[in-house]
């Protein structure tokens, strides 16, 4: 039934047809509601099932814990700095919903709509990677973003961190971190402090008011300001505690973790060496014993689990499209975005977090890295068939 | 002592239909064909005039090159028609066979004494030596060069392909004159199966034999060059079928062609699955019998295995390297609403994002031809190399190609690589792309720059 619907309108979004400007939306919506009965012509004539639509949604459905348990965070935070009671799990869930749904709808209708401008501009097919940028950016940004800056971020980074380079596969930065670095560079306030990471104001009769002034900082902005975090390894892994959105939970991304690697979408290399990468320099801070630095203190365990370097580690270092590409290159790239990040943190008394500059940083590096193993194989063969 | 190879990276796939081990004679076909695009890289002089009569080795068309390549005709009889395409392109010489066959008689060689330009003078004649393919750009030999070696696959693990051991099956004695007549142009490796060890198929005193144990494209004659002599820039290895061995020892044993083989017609629209034996050439029609499909049906006919193989009509004829007719599913009438989140468990994937994983690695599965997905560019990183045993960067190489950086391509190892190699990568690709077209276009296009 939903074929021949789609049959009748087809003809009116085809080339001189009345609504032709809206050609690659209606594309869109018919490979997403019908899978194109399009048969090969040259080449294998069986085809995998997979397809980047499917990869794209499993990273989107590994997100949810993370977003889920982010949602319940805000009600959390809210209702405990509001003196009210924080064990109704729905309610607090509800007002997190209501906090979160408007920044996920203004992220995706700013970033798809220009991806089906571009899209239809270039006679191309959508490209699914906006999918899971579009959910990645609401979460790694401070809840109290106003939605216009989120709007001009999502824009800035669809346009300048990827179509120009020429769409998804093709970029060189994470299009989500790039969005993060734009408004922590430009609207530096809004970003980092102490008064972003509380949802303030009641959402449709929800929630709590909570009066302006009130602070709640991060366990990483404590310790930049030189004050011990309290809290110990637990507390960061449940991750009731402030951060952005979707980074507080290790418990919730590590369900997502097992999601991407079990499905083998994210590579474990990558992923596992951003830990071995963060764990090894921070413990070197450890024993280093950097008088007056909080930071360098932190434990090596607790450096793991604080701020986004779970996050990062899991949901945008192993970004295939910005890592590095050879099997091989991919230990080195994790390795040093963990280390990079840690020592970010530590040695940086500007940013209480390394984790978006370090692989925004790695993200630059990739292609030498990869440069470097290709480079082995292009000089084995050269040396090969000189030696005969 | 056989060398073995243990390879790990490859992705085999099984579908449903397979061959089973009995054999069904063909008769005489109607109509014979012999297509000069099969023979690729080869540029066709037309000898023969319709009407003419042909035996079995006549030659049909030589190459302009050198004019030494022969192609002849796989039966007796009179030459129908030579059908032409655009800009005069020879598409097809078809003859009509003679009920009564006779063959060329091109005298019988003594394989003991024959020295090289005797033997590859014989092959060169017989249109057997149109049959080996070169490596470098993966195209027909040419008597010019001085190949390194000789490349000779006894097995594939393509889904639905033919058992080679099956097809060899009473005429292990021919194989074995095919390798020794080989053996005389270049040092032959012969590549097997572990199963094929202590099969009939060896001793092989004239080659080197090695094994290799993996899954596909394992039985891929670029997998065994790549592992055992690998082409450097400037060197040349052949490579020929090993049911195109049979035929050479057939030509060695007894001094004429015979172009008999035995065809596994395979796949989930095929009634009953099993090798049918009959001659090079043939009608598919003919060959399929009941199974043909019914005109507008969504059945689709290749000639050759689902991954290398080419899309046909009923109409068309057996190609030369064919060894295996499949039939699938179209699935063109297929609309599959929310496809690409549902959990399908019928259908295959690599990925485990599907289920199919947890239904064991022994089923049979019932694929159509759809592609499932838009192409895109490349996304995943790793997916080629997690099934291309080679040591080379597929990922890197095809970049290469498409961005047309010839330098590259060299450096890449493109020298290495024929299009088959590349099937298994394509099949499993999230990005759609036609990877073996992509290497085709690239080979032909740096053979032109080359030449």
């Amino acid at each position: 039934m939903i074929q021949k619907t789609l049959d009748k309108l087809r003809p009116h979004f085809q080339e001189g047809g009345k609504l032709s400007a809206l050609r690659s939306v209606f594309d869109g919506f018919e490979t997403f509601l019908v899978v194109p009965s399009a048969t090969s012509r040259t080449g294998v004539s069986i085809h995998d099932s997979i397809d980047s639509k499917r990869i794209m949604s499993f990273v989107v459905i590994a997100l949810m814990p993370a977003l889920l348990f982010g949602m319940y965070n805000i009600g959390y935070q809210n209702a405990l700095a509001a003196g009210a009671d924080t064990t109704a799990c729905g309610a607090l869930l509800l007002y997190g919903l209501a906090v979160m749904l408007p920044k996920i709808v203004v992220s995706y209708v700013v970033g798809l709509g220009i991806e089906f401008v571009v899209a239809q501009w270039k006679k191309e097919e959508i490209q699914e990677g906006y999918l899971v940028t579009g959910m990645l950016i609401p979460m790694i940004l401070p809840v109290e973003t106003p939605l216009w800056m989120l709007a001009v971020a999502v824009a800035f980074s669809v346009i300048f961190a990827k179509e120009i380079y020429g769409g998804t596969g093709m970029n060189i930065f994470n299009p989500a971190l790039v969005a993060r670095a734009f408004l922590f560079f430009a609207y530096p306030t809004s970003m980092s402090g102490d008064k972003v990471w509380l949802a303030k104001d009641t959402f449709l009769g929800l929630g709590h008011t909570v009066a302006d002034g009130t602070t709640l900082a991060t366990p990483l902005g404590e310790a930049a300001a030189q004050v011990a975090p309290t809290g110990d390894f637990w507390t960061y892994c449940v991750g009731l505690m402030p951060g952005s959105v979707g980074e507080t939970s290790v418990i919730a991304i590590a369900i997502g973790a097992a999601i991407l690697l079990w499905t083998g979408i994210a590579s474990w290399k990558t992923m596992g060496s951003v830990f071995v990468g963060g764990a090894l320099t921070a413990w070197l801070f450890n024993i280093g014993g950097l008088e007056g630095n909080a930071v360098a203190n932190i434990p090596w365990y607790n450096h793991l689990v604080l701020g986004g370097f779970c996050f990062g580690a899991v949901f945008m270092a192993t970004d295939p499209v910005t890592s590095a590409r050879t099997e091989g290159g991919k230990y080195v790239y994790g390795l040093l975005i963990g280390a990079l990040a840690i020592t970010i943190r530590v040695l940086n008394p500007g940013y209480p977090e390394g984790m978006m500059l370090a692989i925004l940083f790695m993200n630059m590096f990739a292609p030498l890295i990869d440069y470097c193993f290709v480079q082995r194989n292009i000089s084995r063969r050269l040396k090969r068939s000189q030696s005969k | 002592m056989e060398r073995h190879f243990k390879l790990k990276k490859g992705l085999d796939v099984r579908l449903a239909g397979e061959a089973a081990a009995t054999v069904r004679t063909a008769t005489q076909a109607p109509l014979y064909a012999v297509r000069p695009a099969d023979f690729h890289g080869l540029v066709p002089r037309l000898l023969v005039k319709e009407g003419e009569r042909v035996k079995a080795g006549t030659p049909l068309l030589t190459d302009k090159a050198t004019e030494r390549i022969n192609v002849v005709s796989p039966v007796s009889g009179t030459v129908k028609e030579v059908m032409r395409g655009a800009r005069r392109k020879i598409l097809y010489i078809t003859v009509q066979p003679d009920a009564r066959q006779e063959a060329v008689d091109f005298g019988k060689p003594d394989l003991a004494a024959i020295s090289r330009d005797d033997a590859l003078e014989l092959l060169l004649k017989s249109g057997l030596f149109a049959y080996l393919r070169q490596r470098p750009y993966d195209v027909t030999a040419s008597p010019l060069d001085t190949p390194k070696a000789v490349f000779v696959s006894a097995f594939s693990k393509m889904p639905l392909a033919a058992d080679f051991s099956f097809v060899a099956q009473g005429r292990e004695d021919k194989f074995k004159a095919g390798i020794a007549l080989l053996s005389k142009l270049a040092p032959v490796y012969v590549g097997i199966a572990p199963e094929q060890e202590t099969s009939a198929l060896l001793p092989l005193p004239e080659a080197t034999v090695s094994v290799f144990d993996g899954p596909n494209p394992s039985g891929n004659v670029g997998v065994h060059i790549n592992h055992l002599a690998p082409v450097n820039k400037g060197e040349t290895v052949w490579t020929l079928g090993a049911e195109e061995a049979i035929f050479v020892g057939e030509l060695a044993v007894t001094g004429r062609v015979d172009f008999t083989r035995r065809i596994a017609v395979a796949g989930s629209q095929v009634a009953e699955s099993q090798y049918v034996e009959t001659v090079v050439g043939a009608q598919i029609a003919h060959l399929l019998g009941a199974d043909t499909p019914a005109e507008g049906a969504h059945t689709r006919i290749i000639d050759g295995n689902p991954l290398v193989g080419r899309k046909v009509e009923a109409t068309d004829f057996l190609g030369a390297h064919t060894t295996e007719v499949c039939l699938l599913p179209e699935g063109d009438d297929t609309h599959e609403v929310l496809g690409w989140i549902a959990p399908r468990l019928k259908q295959f994937s690599a990925n485990r994002s599907y289920l199919s994983w947890l239904l064991g690695k022994n089923r049979a599965y019932d694929l159509d031809c759809r592609i499932k997905g838009g192409e895109r560019r490349m996304i995943m990183s790793g997916e080629y190399d997690r099934v291309f045993p080679m040591d080379i960067y597929a990922g890197y190489l095809v970049k290469a190609i498409i961005a047309g950086d010839i330098d590259r391509q060299e450096a890449l190892g493109i020298y290495e690589v024929a299009p088959e190699d590349f099937a298994v990568a394509e099949f499993v690709d999230s990005s759609k792309l036609e990877l073996q077209r992509i290497v085709r276009e690239g080979l032909d296009l740096l053979r032109k720059e080359n030449a």
